[in-house]
C-alpha cells in the first residue's frame, strides 16, 4: 500500500432501512454518550486552557477554572508574549521547520531515487540503516553532536539544529519514499529515456511531479515534527534569541514562577500555531499517518 | 533490470550526511561508554566499568521499571482502546449517524497529538498543580475536595499522573491509524456477516481485528519505541521527580551528560537504551513479517 493509493476511501453506504430498525435501541444512546464523554475528556483540557488564558488572576482566584470569563482579559497573553519575546521564538521555530522540511524532502528524494528506482546494490541494507537511524534515541547521538557542533562553531546556532533534523527526518522519508518509488510506473521512466532525458532530468521532470502527493505528506510531517521537537533544541539552543517555541515554554515552566492565568496564557500561545497547522494540514495528515504506517 | 547503473551517485549526499549526524556520533557514544570522561580533557579507558556500575545502580533499574508502566500507558492501553474506538466509529457511528460524526470524533481524539510535547507538559503541569491547578479546584467545587492531591509532587501518585497524561496524549494516534486501515475492508464482508446473524462483538473479532493486523503491529511498535524514548513530557511535568518516582532512561542519561558531567556513564545508559530499542524493533518486524506470510 502506498501513499497515493490510500487517497480514495471506500464510502460505506449508510445503513439500509431494515438494519437501522433492528438496531434502534438504547445502545445507540449509550454509545453516543460514551463517545461524547471521551471527547470532552480529551478536548476539555484544551478548552479549560483557552478559557483561563483570557481570565484575570483576580477572577480565577474568585470563581475558579471552570467559570466563563465575565470580561476578556488579554493582559496575561500580551505580558507573556512580550516577556519571552515570543515573536522571535515563533520565527525561529518557523524558519527551522520550513528549512528542515524542504531539505529533508530533497534528501529523501535523492536517496529514494537511488534505492527505489535505481535499485542500487545493497539497497536492503541501506533501507535497514535508514530505518534504524530513524528509530535511534536521540540521547545516543546528542553528546557527540554537542561536542562536534562546539568544535565547528555551530553550537547555539539554528544551523546545527537544521542539519541534524534534516538528516533524522530524511531517514524516515527515505524509508517511506523508497517503497513508493519501487512501485513507480516503469513506462513513464522508459518514455522519458526515449525522449532523451537523462537521470537528473527524469527525476525532476517525471518522478517528482508524479509523486507530489507523497512529497506533500512528507513535507507536512517533517514541518510539524521539527516544530514539536524538544530534546535536541533544548540542548543546542541555549541563548534566548535562538530558542524555539517548545524550548522557550518548557524552560520557563521549569522556573515555576508563574500563576494560573499566566501559565494558561503561555500554554495557549503554544497550542495555537499547532492547531493552525492541524486545521490547514488535516487531510494530508490523516491520509499520511496511515500511509507512513503501512510501509 | 539493465539500467541500474549511475544511480549510486544520488546516494552520496544522503550517505555523507548520515555519516556526519548518525554514524560518527553513534560510534563515538559507544566508545565513550567505555571511558571515564567529564566532557573536557581526554577520555580515560575503563573497559566495562560503566556497565557494571549501571547494572548495580538502583536508579537505572528504577528508570526501567518506570518505563514499563509508561509502555502500558503509551502503547498497550491506547492500542487496545483505540482498536475498540476505531471499530465503533467506523462500523457503528459512521453507519448510524454518518461519516461526518465519525470524522468529528476522530479529529477531536487526535487533537492532543498535534500539540508540542513541551506544551502538553505545561497544560498538565498547570491542571495538576496542587495549589492553583484546575483539577483540585474542580474537585473542591463539586464537593470532592477530599480527593485533591499533589498529583505530580507526591511520589505515590506522580507516575500514575504522568501515565494518565500519556494516555490522553497518545489515544488519538491508534484511532486514526486503525480507522484508515478499516477503509480497506469491503463493506460487503460486514453485510455478509450481518446476514449470517453475527453479533457486533463477533464482527469486531473476526473481521475488524483480523483486517487491521498490519496497522496493529505498526502502532504497537511505534508507540512502544516512543515510550522508551519519552523525554519532553517528563522534563516539563516532573523533571524526573519527586525523589526519582518518574525517572526515565532518557532523562537519566540527560542528567549524566549535562548536569553531572558524567559523560561516560551517560553514554552507557543511552547505549543500553539504543540496543533495547533496536532489538525490540527487529522482533516486531519479524512478527509482522511472519503474520504477513501466514495470510
Amino acid at each position: 500500500m502506498t501513499v497515493t493509493a490510500t487517497k480514495a476511501p471506500a464510502r460505506t453506504p449508510s445503513g439500509d432501512a431494515p438494519k437501522a430498525l433492528r438496531h434502534r435501541n438504547p445502545a445507540r444512546f449509550f454509545v453516543l454518550t460514551g463517545l461524547l464523554v471521551l471527547f470532552l475528556l480529551l478536548v476539555g483540557p484544551l478548552l479549560v486552557v483557552a478559557v483561563n488564558a483570557v481570565k484575570s488572576p483576580a477572577e480565577y482566584a474568585g470563581s475558579g477554572p471552570l467559570s466563563i470569563p465575565t470580561s476578556l482579559y488579554w493582559d496575561g497573553i500580551v505580558d507573556f508574549w512580550n516577556r519571552v519575546n515570543f515573536g522571535q521564538k515563533l520565527w525561529n521555530s518557523f524558519i527551522t521547520s520550513l528549512v528542515v522540511a524542504v531539505l529533508g524532502v530533497v534528501l529523501s528524494i535523492l536517496n529514494a531515487y537511488a534505492l527505489g528506482i535505481g535499485r542500487v546494490k545493497g539497497r536492503v541494507w541501506f533501507l535497514v540503516f535508514f530505518l534504524v537511524a530513524n528509530l535511534l534515541p536521540q540521547e545516543v547521538l546528542v553528546y557527540p553532536l554537542y561536542y562536534i557542533s562546539k568544535e565547528a562553531g555551530l553550537y547555539d546556532n539554528l544551523i546545527a539544529i537544521i542539519i541534524i533534523f534534516t538528516v533524522i527526518q530524511s531517514a524516515f522519508g527515505t524509508y517511506l519514499l523508497t517503497s513508493v518509488y519501487s512501485e513507480f510506473p516503469r513506462e513513464l521512466l522508459e518514455a522519458a529515456s526515449i525522449d532523451g532525458a537523462g537521470k537528473w532530468r527524469t527525476l525532476w521532470r517525471v518522478v517528482v511531479p508524479v509523486s507530489m502527493p507523497t512529497l506533500g505528506v512528507l513535507f507536512t510531517f517533517f514541518f510539524i515534527w521539527t516544530w514539536n521537537e524538544f530534546f535536541l533544541p533544548l540542548v543546542f539552543l541555549i541563548s534566548n534569541d535562538n530558542q524555539t517555541v517548545p524550548v522557550a515554554l518548557g524552560v520557563l515552566q521549569g522556573d515555576r514562577m508563574m500563576d494560573a492565568t499566566t501559565t494558561s496564557a503561555s500554554a495557549l500561545i503554544g497550542i495555537l500555531p499547532a492547531m493552525l497547522f492541524f486545521l490547514i494540514f488535516q487531510r494530508t495528515l490523516t491520509r499520511g499517518i496511515a500511509a507512513g504506517a503501512i510501509k | 533490470m539493465a539500467k541500474q547503473k549511475g544511480y549510486a551517485v544520488y546516494l552520496i549526499p544522503g550517505v555523507l550526511a548520515s555519516l556526519l549526524v548518525i554514524i560518527v556520533p553513534l560510534v563515538m557514544t559507544v566508545y565513550i561508554s567505555f571511558t571515564k570522561w567529564t566532557g573536557v580533557g581526554d577520555p580515560r579507558w575503563v573497559g566495562f566499568d560503566n556497565y557494571t556500575r549501571l547494572f548495580g545502580d538502583t536508579l537505572f533499574w528504577q528508570s526501567f521499571s518506570n518505563i514499563i508502566l509508561l509502555i502500558i500507558a503509551m502503547a498497550v492501553i491506547p492500542t487496545l482502546l483505540g482498536l475498540v474506538l476505531a471499530a465503533v466509529l467506523f462500523d457503528y457511528v459512521a453507519k448510524k449517524f454518518g461519516d461526518r460524526w465519525a470524522g468529528f470524533f476522530r479529529s477531536g481524539y487526535y487533537l492532543p497529538q498535534v500539540i508540542p510535547v513541551a506544551v502538553t507538559g505545561i497544560i498538565w503541569a498547570w491542571i495538576l498543580h496542587p495549589s492553583y491547578g484546575a483539577l483540585n479546584r474542580i474537585l473542591e467545587a463539586v464537593g470532592l475536595g477530599g480527593l485533591a492531591k499533589n498529583w505530580l509532587g507526591d511520589p505515590d501518585y506522580a507516575l500514575y499522573s504522568v501515565m494518565a497524561v500519556m494516555i490522553w496524549f497518545q489515544l488519538g494516534y491508534p484511532i486514526v491509524m486503525f480507522m484508515s486501515g478499516l477503509q480497506r475492508i469491503d463493506p460487503s464482508i460486514y453485510e455478509a456477516a450481518d446476514l449470517d446473524g453475527a453479533t457486533w462483538w463477533q464482527r469486531f473479532r473476526k473481521i475488524t481485528v483480523y483486517m487491521i493486523r498490519p496497522e496493529f503491529y505498526v502502532v504497537l511498535i511505534t508507540t512502544t519505541i516512543a515510550a522508551l524514548k519519552i523525554f519532553g513530557q517528563v522534563f516539563v511535568l516532573t523533571g524526573g521527580g519527586p525523589s526519582n518516582a518518574t525517572l526515565v532512561p532518557s532523562y537519566f542519561a540527560y542528567k549524566n551528560f549535562f548536569e553531572k558531567a558524567q559523560v561516560g556513564y551517560g553514554s552507557a545508559i543511552s547505549t543500553v537504551l539504543t540496543v533495547l530499542i533496536v532489538v525490540l524493533a527487529f522482533v516486531f518486524l519479524r512478527l509482522q513479517h511472519r503474520a504477513e506470510e501466514q495470510s
